[in-house]
C-alpha cells in the first residue's frame, strides 16, 4: 500500500461533498497532480481512507469487494477499532477503483489474512495524529493523553474533546509514518472479535442493495449475448432481421471475433440492444446464428475424465519428493491405491454476471460487481487503448455483488458492455441470463487425483505417492500451458502435512477445452476430496476409527515445511513462520470436530459419520456430517464444521462463511457437474444443474476455535473438507464408496 | 395500458402484455428489489405476490395480473414491526440472515407469503414452502430459524387474521401458467 497522506486540505475533497474543517487521511496522490487537474476530473479519484468531519461523523472507506463474506464490514472494523471510534458514528463508503489503495483484489480468501496489520495502521495513523491534536491544544505530550470511545481523553484531568472538535486541528499535521503508529494489544480489542451491526444488512433486508443488476441509467440500453457455444468459436454469419421486428429491440451488434488464448476477453457473439429486458430476450430468441465451432468441439467431458483416470495412474512429473518410492516393493495386502474423479464446477452465483458502461471518447464510466477493480480497469484500458498515463479516465464504481465465488475476478462481461457502450454511443447495460452463466463460465477443472500408501505397523503410512492430472488454469493466458503452477499445487497438495519417511507428488500435463477458472477454495476442492477421501480409505483398510487414522498420519506436534522436500511452497503468499503448517492445531480440531460431533457414538443400522480436514488459505477447518442411507436414497440428517483461523474480526461472519461453505460443498458433493459434450456445456438452468435447497439441509453446527494466531482466511477454506466428509459418512452408512463425484451418479439425493 | 395496485398504490403500464412482471417492475417502474435469478421459475428470487399469495415474477405475464393487487420488497413492511418492517424483516436482521442478500428479498416475500397462510408453520411445511427460493451462499438455516422466529411474533401481535379463512395448509406458489389457467376457467 502506497503511503498515508493528509489530504484535508486538498481541493478536490469539497467537490466530493466533503466540507472543510474535515480531517481526511488518503493515500499519496501527489499535490502535483492534485493542482494540475481540474476538481471536477478528481471527484472520482478520491482516494481517502478516513474522514472525520466537525460534527464527528466518520466516514471510512472499504476499498475491498462485497459478495457476501462481509468485508465491507469487517474492513472499516478494523479501521475503527485502531481509531478508537464510535461505530455509531461510522459510515462506510465503497471505494472505486485505484491503484493508489495497494490490491483491491477480493480473492484467495486474502482481505483480512493479507491486509489486517496494513487495513489497522490505517486506524492507528489517524488515532495519533487526533491525539497529536489534542496534545497540541493541552500543551501536554502526547503520551499524557489517550483516544477513546470518539473523543481524546487527558489522562490526568479526565478533560476530553471530541473527534469532530480535534478534526481541524489534525487536519493541519503531518501523519506519522504508518509502521511507526502503535497498534493495540489484542486484550484491548473492543471491536475486532464483536459481532458489531453489518454495514448492509438493512438496505439489503429494505430490498435498497444496489447490485451491479439494479443499475438504470436515462437513455440506457439493456443488451444480451449469444456467445459461441464452443470456446474459440466464430460467428460465421447471421440474420438479425426477425430480432429487429421485435417492438423495443434497437440495434443487433456482432461482437469482435476473438481467439484463443483467451484471457479474461469477452467470447465474442452476437449481441441483442434494446430498451427493456424483455424486448432483448425476446429478440435474441429471433436472432439466427451460423457458427464455425473450431476444435474445441472435440470436447467430451466424460470420455476425458476417464483420460484423466488413466493418466494419474502412471508416473508423472514430480512436484515434491523425499525418501524413495520407486524401489519399494509394496507389501499389496497392506497397500491402498484409490483414483478420484470430480467434473467441471460453476459457480453460479444467484446475481449472474452485469456491468453497466458508458463510453465518451477516451472516457469511460462503469458500473459492475468485480472482485478485482484494478484488473478489470486495466483490462478495459486495454480494450480502449487508452495509454498508461490515460487510466485514470475510466472510473469504475464497484456495486455489491450477489455472490461471486470467483467468478466476477474475470472481467470478460465488464469488457462485454464497454464494447457495446462504445459501438451504440449509448449507456448499456449487459445482463447475464442464467443459461449465460451456466453455458459460459469459467470452470472449476475436470480433474483426476491419485494416492497410494502402505499401511506401517503403527496404524499409519508410508510410501505415499499422490498424483493430479486436471486443465492448468494457465491456458487462459497461454494456450501452450499444460501444468499447474506450483502456487497453483500449493492448494492441499504438495503442502501435505504427514509425517513420512517416503513422498512422491506428481503432476500431469493436460490439454484443455473450456474456459479454467477459481471456483471458492480453487484446486482445494479436488485435492482436498482425494486427500480426504484416501485417509477415511486407510483408516478403514487399518480397521481404525478415522480420526485415529489422521492423528497417527499427522505424527508428532511440529511445523511442517514443504520445501523440505523440493517443492517451492508459496503458502498462500503468507509467511510461513507466522502462519505455519501447526501439525499441532491440525490435531486439535480433528479432536475438537471428533468429540464436539460425537463421531464414534453407535449408530442406527444405515447411517454413518464422516469426517475430514484441510488447511487451506492460513486456515485450518476440519468437517464432520452424518448421513442416512435407505433405499438407494441419501439423507444428510447433521453437519458440523470446526475451524481455526487464527484472530477472528466479525465472528459471526464466520459462522456465516462457514454455514454457507457446508452448502456450498453440500452442492458440490451430492449434485454438482458441468458436462460437455462436442464441446458444449450440457447444462443450461437450475433444473438440470441444481444447487442446494432447502429440503436437503440438515442440522448445522459450527466450532470456532479461539486463538491469537495471525488470521488466516475465511470464505474459501470452509469447503474442501466437506464433500469428502460426505462421502465418507456415506461409505460408513452403507460401505458404497464414491469415489468420483457427484453423488447423484450412484444415489438420489 | 394495464392497471393494477403495486405498494397500496394504482399502477398503469404500457407495456407488452407478455412483458414478465418482473421486467416490469424492474425496467419500467425501477423498483429493482424483485431480483432475477433464473428466468424460469426455478429459483424464487423474483417472488412478489399478487393478493397476498407468493408468485413468480419472471413467469408472470403482466397480461395475468391486471387488476391484481401486487406488493414487492418495498411495499413489504407493515408498520407492525420495528422500524416500519414486517415481522418477517424483523426476523431477517435479527438473525442477520443476508450473506450476499440478493436472493433475500425473495426469499422474504416467500416466508412472509408463508406466514399469511400458515401462521405458525412447523419445519416441514416451511421447507416445502421455501424449498423454490435458492441461496447460493447458504443461509437456509438462518432463514428456517428467522420464520420460526417472526411466526411467535407475529402471532403474538396480530392474533389470527380473517384471510385465512377458507384456506387450509397448502400453500401454493402460482406460476403464471396456473394463474392464466385459472382466468380463462373464470
Ligand atoms: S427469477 Fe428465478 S424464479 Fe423467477
Ligand atoms: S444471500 Fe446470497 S444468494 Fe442468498
Amino acid at each position: 500500500m502506497n503511503s498515508i497522506e493528509n489530504v484535508s486540505r486538498r481541493g478536490f475533497l469539497k467537490v466530493a461533498g466533503i466540507s472543510s474543517g474535515a480531517f481526511v487521511l488518503g493515500i499519496n496522490l501527489p499535490i502535483s497532480t492534485a493542482q494540475a487537474k481540474s476538481a471536477a476530473a478528481l471527484s472520482h479519484e478520491l482516494n481517502f481512507f478516513v474522514s472525520i468531519a466537525s460534527d464527528s461523523m466518520v466516514t471510512l472507506v472499504c476499498h475491498r469487494s462485497e459478495m457476501g463474506q462481509g468485508i465491507r464490514t469487517s474492513v472499516p472494523q478494523i479501521i475503527a477499532e485502531e481509531l478508537e471510534a464510535d461505530w455509531q458514528k461510522v459510515s462506510v463508503v465503497q471505494a472505486k477503483a485505484n491503484s493508489k489503495y495497494g490490491s483491491q483484489g477480493t480473492a484467495g480468501s486474502a482481505s483480512i489474512r493479507n491486509h489486517f496489520t496494513s487495513i489497522r495502521q490505517i486506524g492507528a495513523v489517524a488515532r495519533e495524529m487526533l491525539e497529536q491534536a489534542a496534545a497540541n491544544i493541552w500543551q501536554v505530550q502526547r503520551s499524557s493523553v489517550k483516544a477513546e470511545k470518539h473523543f481524546v481523553v487527558h489522562t490526568t484531568t479526565g478533560e476530553k474533546i471530541s473527534f469532530g472538535e480535534l478534526a481541524s486541528h489534525a487536519a493541519k499535521l503531518t501523519p506519522p509514518g504508518s509502521k511507526k503508529v502503535k497498534l493495540k494489544n489484542n486484550a484491548d480489542f473492543s471491536l475486532i472479535g464483536k459481532d458489531i451491526k453489518l454495514v448492509d444488512l438493512d438496505n439489503i433486508v429494505a430490498g435498497k442493495a444496489q447490485y451491479a443488476q439494479d443499475i438504470q441509467l436515462p437513455n440506457m440500453l439493456i443488451a444480451t449475448i449469444v456467445r459461441p457455444p464452443v470456446v474459440g468459436g466464430k460467428v460465421l454469419s447471421f440474420d438479425a432481421s426477425e430480432a429487429l421486428k421485435i417492438k423495443g429491440v434497437v440495434d443487433v451488434i456482432a461482437l469482435k471475433p476473438r481467439s484463443i488464448p483467451v484471457t479474461t476477453n469477452p467470447l465474442s457473439g452476437v449481441a441483442v440492444l434494446a430498451n427493456n429486458t424483455w424486448a432483448a430476450l425476446e429478440g435474441r430468441k429471433k436472432l439466427k446464428i451460423k457458427w464455425q465451432h473450431g476444435d474445441k468441439a472435440s470436447h467430451n467431458s466424460s470420455e476425458f475424465s476417464k483420460k484423466l483416470a488413466k493418466k494419474v495412474n502412471q508416473q508423472g512429473e514430480t512436484v515434491a519428493t523425499k525418501g524413495d518410492i520407486y524401489n519399494h516393493q509394496y507389501n499389496d495386502k497392506n497397500t491402498l491405491e484409490a483414483t478420484y474423479t470430480v467434473p467441471y464446477l460453476n459457480h453460479t452465483p444467484m446475481e449472474t454476471p452485469a456491468a453497466t458502461a458508458i463510453v465518451n471518447g477516451n472516457k469511460c464510466t462503469i458500473w459492475a460487481g468485480t472482485q478485482n477493480p484494478q484488473w478489470a480497469k486495466r483490462n478495459v484500458a486495454q480494450e480502449l487503448g487508452l495509454a498508461k498515463d490515460e487510466h485514470d479516465n475510466i472510473e469504475l464504481n464497484i456495486t455489491l455483488m450477489g455472490g461471486a465465488f470467483g467468478r466476477k475476478s474475470k472481467a470478460d462481461f465488464i469488457i462485454e458492455a464497454v464494447e457495446l457502450a462504445k459501438t451504440s454511443k449509448r449507456p448499456v447495460k449487459v445482463i447475464w441470463s442464467r443459461e449465460d452463466d451456466i453455458q459460459h463460465g469459467y470452470y472449476h477443472s475436470i480433474s483426476a487425483n491419485y494416492c497410494k500408501a502402505e499401511l506401517t505397523d503403527n496404524g499409519s503410512a508410508d510410501y505415499w505417492i499422490s498424483r493430479n492430472a486436471y486443465p492448468p488454469i494457465g491456458w487462459l493466458w497461454d494456450a501452450e500451458a499444460k501444468t499447474p503452477t506450483d502456487n497453483q499445487l500449493a492448494l492441499g497438495f504438495g503442502d501435505i502435512p504427514f509425517a513420512l519417511n517416503n513422498l512422491s507428488i506428481e503432476k500431469h500435463a493436460v490439454d484443455s477445452f473450456v474456459r479454467p477458472g477459481w471456483v471458492r477454495s480453487v484446486a482445494c476442492i479436488n485435492n482436498g476430496f482425494a486427500l480426504g477421501s484416501f485417509v477415511d480409505e486407510l483408516a478403514v483398510k487399518a480397521k481404525l476409527p478415522t480420526r485415529q487414522m489422521w492423528l497417527n498420519l499427522l505424527g508428532d506436534d511440529r511445523h511442517v515445511d514443504p520445501n523440505k522436500n523440493n517443492f517451492k511452497y508459496s503458502n498462500y503468499d503468507l509467511d510461513l513462520t507466522a502462519h505455519p503448517i501447526d501439525t499441532k492445531r491440525m490435531k486439535d480440531l480433528i479432536n475438537l470436530i471428533s468429540d464436539k460431533a460425537n463421531v464414534e457414538q453407535k449408530l442406527p443400522e444405515n447411517q454413518g459419520w464422516g469426517i475430514s480436514f484441510l488447511r487451506s488459505f492460513g486456515s485450518f477447518v476440519a468437517a464432520a456430517t452424518k448421513v442416512e442411507v435407505v433405499n438407494n436414497k441419501v439423507t444428510v440428517l447433521e453437519m458440523h464444521t470446526a475451524v481455526d483461523c487464527g484472530i477472528v474480526v466479525t465472528p459471526d461472519r464466520v459462522k456465516a462463511q462457514m454455514e454457507g461453505a457446508m452448502i456450498f460443498g453440500l452442492s458440490i458433493a451430492l449434485m454438482g457437474e458441468i458436462s460437455v459434450v462436442e464441446g458444449k456445456v450440457q447444462q443450461s438452468n437450475f433444473h438440470n444443474s441444481p444447487v442446494t435447497r432447502m429440503n436437503q439441509v440438515p442440522e448445522m453446527h459450527v466450532h470456532l476455535v479461539e486463538s491469537d494466531a495471525p488470521p488466516g482466511g475465511i470464505g474459501e477454506p470452509g469447503v474442501p473438507p466437506v464433500a469428502p466428509s460426505i462421502t465418507n459418512a456415506i461409505y460408513h452408512a452403507s460401505k458404497t464408496r464414491i469415489r468420483d463425484l457427484p453423488v447423484n451418479k450412484i444415489f438420489t439425493v | 395500458m394495464i392497471k393494477m395496485t403495486l405498494n397500496n398504490k394504482p399502477v398503469a403500464l404500457d407495456v407488452d402484455p407478455q412483458m414478465p412482471l418482473l421486467y416490469a417492475l424492474r425496467d419500467e417502474l425501477k423498483l429493482t428489489g424483485t431480483k432475477f435469478g433464473c428466468g424460469a421459475g426455478q429459483c424464487g428470487a423474483c417472488t412478489v405476490h399478487v393478493n397476498g399469495v407468493a408468485m413468480r415474477s419472471c413467469i408472470t405475464p403482466v397480461s395475468a395480473i391486471a387488476e391484481q393487487a401486487i406488493t414487492t420488497i418495498e411495499g413489504l413492511a407493515d408498520n407492525n414491526g420495528n422500524l416500519g418492517e414486517s415481522a418477517v424483516q424483523v426476523a431477517w436482521r435479527e438473525f442477520k440472515v443476508p450473506q450476499c442478500g440478493y436472493c433475500q428479498s425473495g426469499q422474504m416475500m416467500s416466508a412472509a407469503a408463508l406466514l399469511k397462510a400458515i401462521p405458525l408453520p412447523n419445519d416441514e411445511q416451511i421447507i416445502e414452502h421455501m424449498q423454490g427460493n435458492i441461496c447460493r451462499c447458504g443461509t437456509y438455516q438462518r432463514i428456517k430459524a428467522a420464520i420460526k422466529s417472526a411466526a411467535t411474533h407475529s402471532t403474538v401481535a396480530n392474533s389470527v387474521t380473517t384471510d385465512l379463512a377458507g384456506m387450509n395448509n397448502g400453500v401454493e406458489i402460482f406460476d403464471a401458467r396456473q394463474l392464466a389457467n385459472k382466468k380463462q376457467g373464470a
